[in-house]
Order: C-alpha cells, then sequence, then structure tokens
C-alpha cells in the first residue's frame, strides 16, 4: 500500500510539472500568433471609426500592451488561487465557461467511450481469434475504412440521412431552438446527444478493436493455449480463459489512451453539430484569439488526459497480480 | 480437394499492389496540380448540378466542377501530406535516437517532451501551433508536422536502445569496429524497415489532421481547393439537399488515406522478415 502511495505521488508531481509545461506551450503559441485580436474581434473597420482612447481601452481589455512574462505571471498565480481568469469573448469567468460546457459534453463524451470502448474490445477479440478468416476480415476492413474517415464528414453523413433525409433527429444544437431552459426535458437532450456520441463512439472503435485484435493474435499463437488446445479446451473455453484475461490488460491503457482522442474528436463532431460543449468553445476561442478561455480549455482537458494515464497505471496494479506481487516486493 | 493453382504468390501480388498504389497516389496528384486551374472555373450557367455526365460529382453554387475541385484538393492533401509526414519523420528519428544515444539526461528530456505534446488532444495542439504560424498553408505544415513526431520517436527510441544492447553490436565494439561502422552497417538495416513502415502511417493521420483543421477554419484558406474547405463549405447546403457537395469529396478524401494506410501494411508485411515469406 505504502509502494502504491509513493508511486501515485510521484506521479502526481509529474503531472503538475507537465501540466505547467501545458500552460507555458499554449501560452507561448498564443503568444507568437501574429494574430491581432483586436483586428480578428473588432475588426479593421471598426478600429478606425474609434478613437486612440477607445482603442487603448480594448487594447487593455485583449492584453495586447502588457509584456507577455507579465501576463504568463499573472496568470499563473492566479490559477494557482483557484481563478482562470475571464473569458474575453463571454464575458464570464473562464471556470464558469468550462463548467458548463464540459457539462454539455460529460454525456457525449462519456457514452462515446464506454460504447467504443467495450465494443472495439469485443470486436478485437472475435477478430483475433478467429485470424484470417471471415470475421476478421470484414472487422478489420470496417476498421481500416473508419479510420481512415475523417470524424467531421461521418459527422456530415450522418446528419444527412437521419437528420436531412429521414428526419428521425433534430439537426443541431444540445436543446431544441427557442425553447426555455426550464422546458428543456432530459428526453431532448438524449434526442439531441444521439447522433454526436454516435459518430464519437463509431470513429472510437476501430483504433481500439484493430490493437486488441493484435494483442489477441500474440496471445492466441502462445504457448499456453497451444497447451490449453492440446488438453482439449474448447476454442471458446480458450477465447475466455486465457484470450480474455490477457487481452484485458493492454485494453485497459487503450481504453485510457483513448480519452485524448475522444476529446480530440468532440471538437470536430460538436463543430458539425453545432453542440454547444467544450470542444465547440475551444475553436470559438481559438478563432477569435480568446488566449484565457483556450489556455484554461487547454490545461483542463490535458489534465483529463493525464488523469486517465494515471488511472491506466493504476488500474495495471488491480489487475495483473505480477505487477501486485512486484511491487509489493520491491 | 481441389486446390486452385496460385499464378503469383503473396509478394508478387503485394509488388504489384505497391506499384498500383503508388501509380494512382502520383496520377491523383500529378492530375491535381495540373486542373488547378480548372478547377476554380465558376460557370454560372451550369449552378447546382446534380451528379451526372459530365460532371460526375456534379457542380457547386458557383457553377465550379466538383469532380475537378475534388482532385486539385486531394492533389493538395497528399502533398502537405508528404510534406509534414516527412518532416514529423526527421523529427522522430533525431529526437528518438538522440534519447537513446546520449545519456539519461536527454532521454528523460525528451520523453517528458513526448509526454507533453501526447497529453495535448491532437485536434487542439494542431488548432494551436496553426495559430501561432498565422494560420494558413504555414500553419497546417507546422501544426501537422510539429505533433505527429511523439508516437514514432518512441518507437525510435525503444528500438536504437534494443539495439545498442544486442550480442552482435556488443560483439562488433568489443572488435574494433568503427562507431560509424557500427551506425551503418548493424543499427540503419534493423532501424529502417520499421521507420519506413512508420513513416508511411504517418500518413493517414497527417493527411486527416490537415483536412479537420482546414474544416474547422485554422488551416488553409477559402480560396485554395482543400478538401476541408469543400466540406465545410457543403455545411451550408446540406438542409437544402445538396448531398453530392459533402459526399464525393469525402468519400474521395477516404479512399486516398485508406490507400495510403494499405500501402503502410503491405510494406510492413515486405519488410518484416517474420512474414516476408508468407
Amino acid at each position: 500500500m505504502k509502494h502504491r502511495l509513493k508511486f501515485t505521488g510521484k506521479k502526481l508531481i509529474r503531472i503538475g510539472i507537465l501540466l505547467l509545461g501545458v500552460s507555458l506551450v499554449t501560452f507561448l503559441l498564443m503568444c507568437a500568433s501574429p494574430l491581432d485580436p483586436l483586428q480578428t474581434n473588432v475588426g479593421q473597420v471598426a478600429l478606425g471609426s474609434m478613437s486612440a482612447e477607445q482603442v487603448e481601452r480594448l487594447e487593455a481589455y485583449w492584453g495586447v500592451d502588457t509584456p507577455p512574462v507579465q501576463r504568463y505571471l499573472g496568470w499563473l498565480s492566479g490559477v494557482l488561487q483557484g481563478d482562470f481568469g475571464t473569458s474575453l469573448l463571454y464575458r464570464q469567468p473562464v471556470m464558469t465557461v468550462i463548467g458548463e460546457r464540459l457539462g454539455n459534453s460529460f454525456l457525449l463524451l462519456l457514452a462515446a467511450w464506454m460504447i467504443s470502448g467495450v465494443l472495439g474490445m469485443a470486436l478485437g477479440v472475435t477478430a483475433g481469434a478467429f485470424r484470417g478468416k471471415w470475421p476478421d476480415k470484414l472487422i478489420r476492413g470496417y476498421c481500416i475504412v473508419i479510420s481512415s474517415t475523417p470524424a467531421f464528414w461521418l459527422a456530415i453523413l450522418l446528419l444527412m440521412i437521419f437528420s436531412v433525409w429521414l428526419g428521425w433527429l433534430p439537426v443541431g444544437l444540445s436543446v431544441p431552438a427557442g425553447m426555455a431552459a426550464e422546458a428543456v426535458s432530459a428526453a431532448d437532450r438524449l434526442r439531441h446527444a444521439i447522433l454526436p456520441a454516435l459518430t464519437l463512439s463509431i470513429t472510437g472503435v476501430a483504433n481500439i478493436a484493430l490493437h486488441t485484435r493484435e494483442k489477441m493474435i500474440d496471445v492466441m499463437e502462445s504457448d499456453y493455449v497451444l497447451f490449453a488446445r492440446a488438453r482439449g479446451e474448447s476454442e471458446l473455453s480458450v477465447v475466455l480463459r486465457h484470450g480474455l484475461r490477457n487481452v484485458s490488460l493492454p485494453a485497459i491503457t487503450l481504453q485510457f489512451a483513448s480519452v485524448s482522442e475522444i476529446i480530440g474528436g468532440s471538437v470536430l463532431v460538436e463543430q458539425v453539430f453545432s453542440y454547444p460543449g467544450l470542444g465547440q468553445a475551444a475553436v470559438t476561442a481559438g478563432l477569435g484569439s480568446d488566449l484565457p478561455l483556450l489556455l484554461g480549455i487547454t490545461v483542463i482537458t490535458a489534465a483529463i488526459v493525464f488523469a486517465g494515464n494515471l488511472i491506466a497505471d493504476l488500474l495495471y496494479g488491480v489487475v495483473d497480480p505480477r505487477i501486485r506481487r512486484g511491487t509489493a516486493r520491491e | 480437394m481441389k486446390r486452385r493453382e496460385k499464378l503469383y504468390n503473396r509478394r508478387q501480388t503485394t509488388l504489384f499492389f505497391l506499384a498500383a498504389a503508388i501509380f494512382v497516389l502520383a496520377a491523383v496528384t500529378v492530375s491535381g496540380i495540373l486542373v488547378e486551374e480548372r478547377a476554380a472555373a465558376t460557370d454560372f450557367s451550369r449552378t447546382n448540378l446534380a451528379p451526372g455526365i459530365p460532371y460526375l460529382f456534379g457542380t457547386d453554387w458557383m457553377g465550379r466542377d466538383m469532380f475537378l475541385r475534388t482532385l486539385s484538393g486531394l492533389s493538395l492533401s497528399i502533398r502537405i501530406g508528404v510534406l509534414t509526414a516527412a518532416v514529423s519523420a526527421v523529427t522522430a528519428l533525431c529526437l528518438g535516437t538522440a534519447a537513446a544515444v546520449f545519456g539519461s539526461r536527454v532521454d528523460a528530456a525528451v520523453s517528458w517532451v513526448i509526454d507533453l505534446v501526447m497529453g495535448i488532444p491532437h485536434i487542439l495542439l494542431v488548432m494551436l501551433i496553426s495559430i501561432a504560424c498565422g494560420r494558413g498553408f504555414v500553419g497546417v505544415v507546422a501544426g501537422v508536422s510539429l505533433s505527429h513526431w511523439p508516437s514514432l520517436a518512441r518507437v525510435v527510441r525503444t528500438e536504437v536502445l534494443q539495439i545498442k544492447s544486442a550480442p552482435y553490436v556488443l560483439a562488433a565494439e568489443k572488435l574494433g569496429v568503427s562507431r560509424l561502422q557500427i551506425v551503418r552497417r548493424h543499427m540503419i538495416p534493423h532501424l529502417f524497415p520499421q521507420f519506413l513502415t512508420g513513416t508511411i502511417l504517418l500518413f493517414p493521420h497527417a493527411i486527416l489532421h490537415e483536412a479537420s483543421v482546414t474544416f474547422l477554419g485554422f488551416g488553409l484558406s477559402s480560396e485554395q481547393p482543400a478538401i476541408g474547405v469543400i466540406l465545410s463549405e457543403s455545411m451550408q447546403y446540406l438542409t437544402t439537399g445538396r448531398w453530392w457537395l459533402a459526399l464525393f469529396p469525402g468519400l474521395a478524401l477516404v479512399f486516398v488515406v485508406v490507400l495510403f494506410a494499405m500501402l503502410g501494411e503491405r510494406v510492413r508485411k515486405l519488410l518484416d522478415p517474420a512474414s516476408v515469406h508468407e
């Protein structure tokens, strides 16, 4: 137990330093940008018609006149006190914006993550067990095509089929348009989340299934499976008792590593469905040079990704008796 | 049991496939460059035509031939893909080798950077780098090439570490073979196949991310004939039933990316000693 705690502590410190690095890199990239936030948001014409005083006030608002080092240190000291600053475009604290957007995205991300994980593993194990036969070829073909398909195009296709042609599902947004927030029912929210979640799941499956298949093939060629077959175990029991168990370890890593990909995919998918989630906010912040918001979103998503990796590392010890005993002996 | 005589063995069919795939990709690239001007030509006497003859992919609201636009878009995508994959691969090779060769300090630093880059979702990082470079062509190329090297760098690092302590390399050192000679005769031949397949398999990711970032508005400008631009324009016409604007360009992109992915798979099979004689 003590080792586990020490291990976790070390990892947490590493994550902290990595997050600091992420924020610094993001900040530097945004600062290096030749795009002037005043030009992009206010516009050349409006700027020209303003008095020098007004322009100066705008410059102060967008932080253009403050030196970068001072800005970053100011931001950092704010963050350490739990204040991520104020979004320049939404005119709300960054944390409020992120909280609200993440709340919208959470259902989407979670559903896609679970479905793609479970389905991906099932497909991968099936393909690996039937290596070279038609189920394998079918699944592999599906995975190769899907992993070569841009998520946003798939989203457009689904939108075309289910919303425009068949008219089964709404075209976009997370709630019906022109409806008071209180009148929106849970069913409405669910209906709006179906297509984005479906898109994310379909694309997420491919990668997990392909990797699980590789591992499954390794397992099926191992000596212990050969021995199990020689003992007369049925193919089903070989897959269930030897295959699944040995595949579950890499599957955990894959599952938690896919967090990053799903968040990345959600940026595109939310844009297509104009779903007001975190990804859409990131695009808006990026296009409008909203530094505090983009910085906040990047740091928070990176924190989620690192947390996922940490959980995977910890689960390893729980699932694999070899690793568990290894840490106990140290 | 009846057995069909095979005309060609696996190796021959693979080589044939490789040649065909490279030919198709090269043809798309070259013809895309050639028709670029005609693809941008507008003609308001033929707006919004559904797919048919002579306009295979239909035309858009400005009467541009979607087939030609798609072709030049694909060509641009492939060129950007080749460029970014090459830059990524070289970065990965340098950093991966440096991490493995120059001791634990450099190793720790490189691993830290790899973790850092992997921690930010790809698309977000590409967006950020593209913003830093002022968007446009430079933004896309820098964004995609600077965000795709970590996975390959990891592979290179592990491989080099393994070879470094391999018995045959140790023996060569003891026999007084010079360092350069060891790298040239023992390390590169071992590393090359892995590196080559890794590089080819970077293409699909690079092309997809280029299209995605352009689609979001951080990449190529709307005058350029890019697949991302075409698809983001098509979004405005979805509800009016102009399905061909989105369907065919996307399908063509998927086709090209699948071709690249299969190319990488086949090359790996050919170069991998374990499966070369299958």
